[in-house]
């Protein structure tokens, strides 16, 4: 279980694969990070030349319009040259293949990799048989990770609410299939909030999901009493056919989050979604575009967080980025 | 030619034997004596075994040869010499070959292959239906006269419950063991690591216990009807075995084995997506493995296994669900054995009665003992000889095991067929 693969010797980070293992400072030096880096993009010249003459590559194997666009952003900012390269998965379909492309790829001398894939594990058997030198953003690897989904989620949750330690948080929907929730969930108990929550279905929970350090409801009344937070994830549609839940309307009946049901949480709380947004199955369109809303600038601050893994893993940093757990 | 094996500790649990006893050994290659010289007789070889076990050759029901068909992976050839390197001198090879042991002539040809090297001795077990598609049955007597030890329709179980009712009918009317794997096709659906923490943690699509539990109850109910002799493969649950021995206790003709990395493995050791831990049935919680160890140590397991499936490098060079499943398991099968003896589970004739005539009744082969009148395959082991495992000291052609790097206590020394020597290690190392 060691997470080592992702810092180097002396401790720094040199892939992000995972938020599981990555310490509370190392979560708060990204964030302060990202802070600063938040200003650029209101500037005249948005650009920053920490990154000028690397190579960043774009690797998605599976298509993503939102992630892969923040991505190139926030590596342009940074000043590095950018290539996006969306491979089918079709052509993919053979774990050689996937190494192969990726040894190709780095024999023209890459930097970073950002990678998104449909496997979980992707990302860690990518890391595992590249040079040292050669760095891995994980940008969504099968069911189990999306680390700068989950570090702008906090990141955003840190600028509405301020210190994590009072806060109670639930995550509504489909768990089960979500590496957005896994990874939120790994930040979230790092960070050390009050109560972490999923509600969903049985159906849509993962088997032992309390053994990541959350308390699962299977009814949203009950689920979002009170809570500070409320992240919404994407239900994809193509689980009706699996006989996970019976139709749309069910769904959006017993976990859609509409006004009567926000008005359960803390008066204050807010609402989020890492997109894209099926209104009206799993969110009303009056809580989307409601003032509890900070949907809209979880994609701005996604920018300013991914400029901040960036820059430091690719050296922008001198400091060790923490300490391992 | 006629050998004495001297000064060895040797171990028969199917004759209760457990001493220092010498073993004599005819020219025919049949044992003659144990602890006395026969009257006349004269060794032309003497292997001498102070400190060393001398036991049976170990009897493996399940490895996986890769030929025909996957001859990128192992062949016969590759295999039988890592086999006797591990002391295996007895193996039962699956049907899911390419072509499938459907027919005799297939299972003829894989024993003549087998044969060519007189290295270990290949058992096919045949398929249960034609193609292993679980439509039609294989014509069950001809296999049996090929040589066919059993029947199975291998990873691919049969899904439609009157095909598998009459099959199991069927081997009945001939009195042949039908070898089960338990697992609900849909229940398993894409799945690829055991339903649990771990595959939570890693997002990982999992299977669930019941896949097996679910699969064992049906299993159990049709064995009951049909009276049909019946052992299940691989078990992996703490459910399941339960399930087993409660049949076993109302007198069904159940048996069971389970792998040797079951009992050691647990789905802990996927750790962050080790494709080497990739196995089917999967690997299971700490408390499946106490449920299958306890199940040794009852009888309701009564034979452990290898369920050898060697792989070449690029297999497990994926994306954990895309690796392919399985271990290159013969030459940890004696070792991880042992470990269960140094970790007190088993003693020692316990351990190597589950390696030899245990299993070998299950096929029904006259194998796995050293009676007056037994075929000499004999396994020679030094029970304190530490050492690591690594690449380089593998035969087997797949390197695919999760063990790499792993110290073990007690190495195989000798391995003799018929009398002959066919392996030893100091002419290796």
């Amino acid at each position: 279980m060691k997470q080592s693969l992702q810092f180097d010797d002396a401790g720094r980070l040199r892939h992000l694969l995972t938020i599981e293992g990555l310490s509370r400072q190392t979560i708060l030096e990204i964030l302060d990070t990202a802070e600063s880096f938040l200003s650029v993009g209101e500037r005249e010249i948005k650009k920053i030349p920490l990154l000028r003459g690397k190579t960043v590559v774009n690797l998605f194997f599976e298509s993503s319009t939102r992630t892969r666009t923040t991505f190139e952003i926030a590596a342009k900012r940074l000043s590095a040259d950018v290539i996006n390269l969306n491979v089918s998965a079709s052509s993919t379909s053979k774990g050689e293949t996937l190494l192969d492309t990726i040894r190709n790829l780095e024999a023209m001398h890459t930097d970073l990799f950002v990678v998104r894939h449909a496997e979980s594990g992707a990302a860690h058997m990518i890391a595992r048989h590249l040079p040292a030198h050669v760095h891995i953003i994980n940008a969504g690897d099968g069911r189990h990770a999306h680390p700068t989904q989950g570090l702008l989620d906090v990141f955003t949750i840190r600028r509405y609410k301020g210190a994590f330690e009072k806060l109670k948080v639930a995550i509504v929907g489909d768990v089960l299939h979500s590496r957005v929730a896994r990874s939120q969930i790994h930040a979230l108990n790092a960070l050390g909030v009050t109560e972490l929550r999923v509600i969903a279905p049985k159906t849509l929970l993962p088997t032992a999901v309390e053994k990541l350090g959350v308390r699962p409801y299977t009814r949203m009344e009950e689920g979002l009493d009170g809570v500070d937070v409320v992240m919404m994830l994407r239900l994809q549609r193509e689980r009706m056919q699996g006989a996970l839940i019976p139709s749309e309307q069910e769904y959006f009946n017993l976990y859609g989050l509409t006004p009567a049901k926000l008005a359960l949480t803390a008066k204050d709380a807010i609402v989020m979604h890492p997109g894209p947004m099926n209104r009206g199955l799993e969110i009303d369109s009056a809580v989307a575009d409601g003032p509890q809303s900070v949907i809209l600038p979880q994609v701005t601050y996604g920018i300013a967080v991914r400029m901040a893994v960036m820059a430091l893993i690719m050296g922008g940093s001198a400091e060790p980025a923490g300490g391992r757990r | 030619m006629s050998l004495v094996i001297k000064g060895g500790h040797l171990i028969d649990p199917a004759h209760g034997v457990d001493g220092k006893k010498d073993l004599f050994v005819d020219d025919a290659g049949f044992v003659v004596g144990v602890g006395k010289a026969p009257a006349g007789f004269k060794a032309r070889k003497t292997i001498e075994a102070r400190g060393r076990i001398v036991c049976p050759g170990l009897v493996d029901l399940r490895a996986r040869l890769r030929e025909p068909g996957l001859e990128h992976k192992a062949t016969i050839e590759s295999e039988v010499h890592a086999a006797v390197a591990a002391g295996i001198t007895t193996l039962c090879c699956p049907p899911d070959t390419y072509p499938v042991i459907d027919t005799p002539a297939m299972a003829q040809m894989i024993q003549s292959r087998a044969w060519r090297f007189e290295l270990a001795f290949i058992h096919p077990l045949g398929a249960l239906t034609q193609g292993l598609e679980g439509k039609r049955l294989t014509d069950m007597e001809a296999l049996d006269e090929a040589g066919c030890v059993g029947f199975t329709n291998a990873l691919a179980p049969i899904t439609d419950t009157l095909v598998l009712r009459r099959a199991m009918e069927y081997a009945a009317t001939l009195e042949l063991t039908v070898f089960l794997h338990a697992e609900d096709p849909w229940l398993r659906n894409s799945g690829c690591v055991h339903e649990g923490e771990s595959g939570t943690r890693l997002g990982l699509p999992g299977i669930p216990e019941a896949a097996e539990t679910v699969a064992v109850a049906r299993d159990l109910a049709l064995i009951e009807q049909t009276g049909c002799r019946a052992h299940f493969c691989g078990l992996s649950s703490a459910r399941a075995v339960a399930m087993v021995a409660e049949a076993q206790k109302q007198g069904l003709p159940v048996s069971a084995d389970v792998t040797a990395h079951h009992l050691h493995l647990t789905e802990h050791d996927i750790g962050d997506f080790n494709t080497q831990c990739h196995v089917r049935p999967p690997l299971r919680g700490t408390h499946d493995r106490k449920g299958l160890r306890k199940a040794l140590k009852t009888g309701v397991i009564s034979a452990i296994c290898s369920d050898h499936q060697p792989h070449e490098p690029d297999a497990k060079l994926a994306p954990f669900a895309q690796a392919e499943p399985g271990i290159s398991g013969l030459e940890t099968l004696l070792p991880l054995t042992l470990k269960l003896v140094n970790e007190k589970l088993l003693t020692l004739p316990e351990a190597i009665a589950l390696l030899t005539h245990k299993p070998a009744e299950i096929i029904g082969v006259d194998t796995g003992h050293l009676g007056i009148g037994a075929t000499a395959d004999i396994c020679i082991f030094d029970p304190d000889a530490r050492w690591t495992l690594t690449e380089d000291k593998l035969v087997s052609r797949g390197h695919n095991t999760p063990f790499l790097g792993q110290e073990f206590r007690g190495r195989v020394t000798h391995t003799l067929i018929g009398g002959k020597l066919v392996f030893g290690l100091d002419t290796v190392d």
